[in-house]
């Protein structure tokens, strides 16, 4: 199955910024290539959050090339940085997996504020909008009124939400959930998670008996483990990555808040340190405001201002 | 502390000066290693570049040139210069009269302003004021509901004097960007009703908005110029990235922070974004929030700040984790017990436990230089604790007291009674000697050396200690033995 049909609405939107990045990319890189040019191109992928190592090896070529005179203009460093990065997302990675048959389980991590409730709005709309049936799991039992924010947007959405206790026992609520989407044979089942810093060992297990609980109800669920990353986070979200792998086997990232100035370069890295793929990337608060992640445009946009 | 940081930054002086003197142009490259430090640990490019000038500046003009270690003398003025710049301490808040002292909470989407006004309400409780929490965000679904129970959760569970109290309009919430401006109507009432209850101070929850969202950052302007809060804090979250700089900026320029307050600290980050935001706003940092529970909020301390920044992990942060869970009192009864060799399995137990309440201990000690990466592999979960405490709790009240008792048929005993194998009570009687052992050979060490010495640790010491942890921080150490293979490798 491949990738969502609603894009096309955002990708308006997201246009409108790359237009104003080629202007500065313009204004950079159509100059010819000096020390002064690469310092400036240097100075935007750190301060994309991109991380020194990924950086350092770019700008590292690309002073050799200069060197060697094989690069003599700023597009060449352009074309060259972006056919890196594109290289490092293949498309095949982008698509969400569906079960073959019965509900797709998709599972929803993240720290606290990441955009995870918010997200799993956006992902519940575009799969209804593509007529499929999809319920929601409140397994966020912790945190006052995340149960509510949940059911506010099932109910906009007019999707179904299972929900369990306020601080009751989250893996319950999943079980129960699929339980539920087996019987009334959901397609898809978004399970909301509450927020956890990955360095609280605690919770951290007590996600993974969430994921194990599912897969006891449906064997090869969940199909999609997704981590909701903010892009305003730094060098951090390697560590986050990591462990949220470690716990839950996180099959794919959905990189929020786009909309903002941040860049979101750290996604490269957790990219290259842990072999995740992008899926989605957030630019907005309602619904709508979800793409697909295109590394093209998201490295143009690193370049933007 | 000769930490990572400080070797390198030797490493490349000494490379660099080769037999003759260290130069300007040494120094200005060998702070490479300390630019790099501070990239990764989110410090925004720009501060980086003055700050790395600065300090240049500053070494050249002192003594390190002609110092004998100029490295370690480097880095005492990067440190001390991380210090000051992130400082001075400043958690006052000045109260108004006629009352409400009226705070405003400001910052990007999921930065952490709702749990941060619970918290602050939950602080000002603490020292007798009166509080009222009102629901300014109208954007997030149940956004309204959740400051609603988190105001109800103070005002029931939290210690202190001061009632507090709840301001909510809910059904004035609308879907996003319907309620543009509603907000500001919602705190003109929210002030009113507050002065009418009497209260000494009035948060204001506002909805999380991007600094480039114009609708929504007029909003703030004319919520801020209805009301005057007397204090507007910027609520931003620790792990935040290079971005810092653009929210911090915008969010100074359009609303005057009178602070800061920096958000999951108790995350792993390097929390270079301490040091942006007060470089660009010049704002203090008020608080930092330290947990999920409605306590967690302290005083800033830059000193920690900064060893943290330079990845030389937040020593003093674990030394008082630990203290909050064994009293000072407990741990020396503890140590005097040790040292004497009267330390028994109950008191191991109890230490047990009481690590167990500390939380995620590979979080703990990843807080220290250098153990992270050693304990990356060790798995130290609660089944392994569990199991240790079961052991325990199948010996006797003579074998707890005298472990020599545990012969073979004893340990077969307790092994069937714990549900584990006999080989596992073994390890576990021969973790807890070894404790006993190195505690012996210890004696006057401060406490600071202690925690250092875990670093030292390796994988078996710890797994040889049942469940994979000992004691109690503050009576470990790394044997003598280990400390010079530390010493050997270093070199
Ligand atoms: N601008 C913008 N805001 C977003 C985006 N995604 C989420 N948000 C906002 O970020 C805030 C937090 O989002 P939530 O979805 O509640 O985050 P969460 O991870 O579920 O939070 P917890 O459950 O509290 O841990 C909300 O105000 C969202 O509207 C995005 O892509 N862009
Ligand atoms: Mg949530």
């Amino acid at each position: 199955m491949g990738l969502f049909s609603f894009s096309i609405k955002k990708v308006k939107a997201g246009l409108a910024r790359t237009r104003q990045t080629f202007s500065k990319l313009r204004n950079l890189l159509s100059r010819e290539l000096s020390d002064d040019v690469i310092d400036q191109v240097e100075a935007l992928l750190i301060q994309s959050d991109i991380g020194v190592k990924t950086t350092v090896a770019l700008i590292d070529h690309v002073r050799e090339a200069y060197r060697e005179k094989k690069f003599t203009r700023g597009d060449q460093v352009f074309d060259y940085i972006k056919r890196y990065i594109t290289e490092l997302f293949p498309a095949e990675d982008r698509s969400l997996h569906f079960a073959p048959s019965g509900p797709t389980v998709i599972l929803v991590g993240g720290i606290n504020g990441a955009g995870k409730t918010t997200s799993i709005a956006k992902i519940a709309k575009a799969l209804r909008d593509d007529n499929k049936k999809v319920m929601l799991a409140a397994c966020d039992t912790f945190r006052a009124a995340a149960v509510e924010q949940l059911e506010i947007w099932a109910q906009r959405l007019g999707v179904e939400v299972i929900k369990g206790q306020q601080g009751g026992d989250p893996a319950a609520v999943a079980f129960d959930a699929a339980d539920a989407a087996v019987a009334r044979n959901a397609d898809v089942l978004l399970v909301d998670t509450a927020g956890r810093l990955h360095t609280q060992q605690h919770l951290m297990r007590q996600l993974t008996k969430i994921r194990n609980v599912i897969t006891r109800k449906i064997p090869d669920a969940p199909h999609e483990v997704i981590l909701v990353l903010d892009a305003t986070t730094g060098q951090n979200a390697i560590n986050q990555a990591r462990l949220f792998k470690e716990s839950v086997d996180v099959s794919g990232i959905f990189l929020s808040k786009l909309d903002g100035t941040a860049k979101g370069g750290i996604v490269v890295a957790v990219r290259q340190e842990l072999g995740l793929p992008v899926k989605f990337i957030g630019v907005g608060e309602t619904p709508d405001d979800v793409e697909p992640f295109d590394p093209e445009k998201f490295v143009e946009a690193l370049f933007s201002e | 502390m000769l930490d990572h940081l400080t070797e390198k930054f030797s490493g490349a002086l000494r490379k660099l000066s080769g037999r003759g003197r260290i130069s300007e142009s040494n120094i200005r490259e060998a702070m490479g290693e300390v630019r790099t430090a501070l990239l990764e640990a989110d410090v925004h490019y720009d501060v980086v570049k003055k700050f790395c000038d600065d300090i240049v500046d500053k070494a050249v003009g002192s003594e390190v040139l002609k110092s004998l270690k100029p490295g370690e003398q480097m880095i005492k003025i990067v440190y001390d210069e991380l210090v000051q710049l992130m400082g001075p301490v400043d958690s006052h808040i000045m109260y108004v009269q006629p009352a409400p002292t009226i705070v405003m909470m400001s910052g990007l989407q999921g930065s952490g302003k709702t749990t941060t006004c619970g918290k602050l309400a939950a602080y000002l409780k603490k020292k007798g004021k009166s509080v009222m929490l009102a629901a300014a965000d109208l954007q997030r679904p149940a956004a309204v509901e959740q400051l609603r129970t988190l105001a109800e959760q103070v005002e029931e569970g939290s210690p202190g004097g001061g009632a507090v109290r709840f301001y909510g309009e809910p059904d004035k919430c609308a879907e996003y960007g319907k309620a543009v401006g509603v907000a500001v109507k919602v705190c003109r009432n929210a002030l009113k009703a507050a002065r009418s209850a009497n209260v000494d101070v009035l948060i204001l929850d506002t909805a999380g908005r991007l600094h480039v969202n114009d609708d929504l950052m007029g909003e703030l302007r004319q919520v801020d110029k209805a009301l005057n809060p007397h204090q507007i804090y910027l609520v931003i979250d620790a792990m935040t990235g290079q971005d810092a700089v653009n929210s911090a900026k915008a969010f100074n320029e359009q609303l005057e922070l009178d602070g800061v307050i920096l958000s999951k600290t108790d995350s792993d980050t390097r929390g270079g974004a301490a040091l942006t935001v007060k470089e660009i706003t010049g704002k203090p940092i008020k608080f930092v929030g330290t947990g999920e529970k409605i306590e967690a909020l302290e005083e800033f301390h830059p000193d920690r700040m900064a060893s943290r920044i330079l990845g030389m992990g937040d020593v003093v942060s674990l030394v008082e984790k630990a203290q909050e869970q064994v009293s000072e009192e407990e741990a020396l009864k503890l140590q005097e017990k040790m040292e004497s060799g009267k330390m028994t399995m109950d008191d191991f137990l109890d230490q047990l436990r009481k690590i167990r309440k500390m939380g995620s201990m590979k979080a703990l000690l990843g807080m220290l230089p250098g153990v992270g990466q050693q304990l990356k592999d060790l798995d130290m979960n609660d089944g392994e604790l569990d199991r240790t405490e079961a052991m325990i709790n199948s010996m006797t009240r003579h074998e707890r007291k005298d472990v020599d008792l545990l012969d073979q048929s004893r340990r077969r005993r307790v092994a069937t009674g714990s549900g584990v194998e006999p080989k596992d009570v073994s390890q576990l009687v021969k973790g807890f000697d070894m404790v006993q052992n190195m505690t012996k050979q210890m004696a006057g060490m401060g406490a600071l050396q202690r925690m250092r010495a875990l670093g030292g640790l390796g994988k078996q010491d710890l797994a040889a200690m049942g469940g994979s942890s000992g004691p109690s921080f503050k009576t470990r150490q790394r044997s003598k033995r280990k400390k010079k293979d530390r010493k050997r490798k270093s070199r």
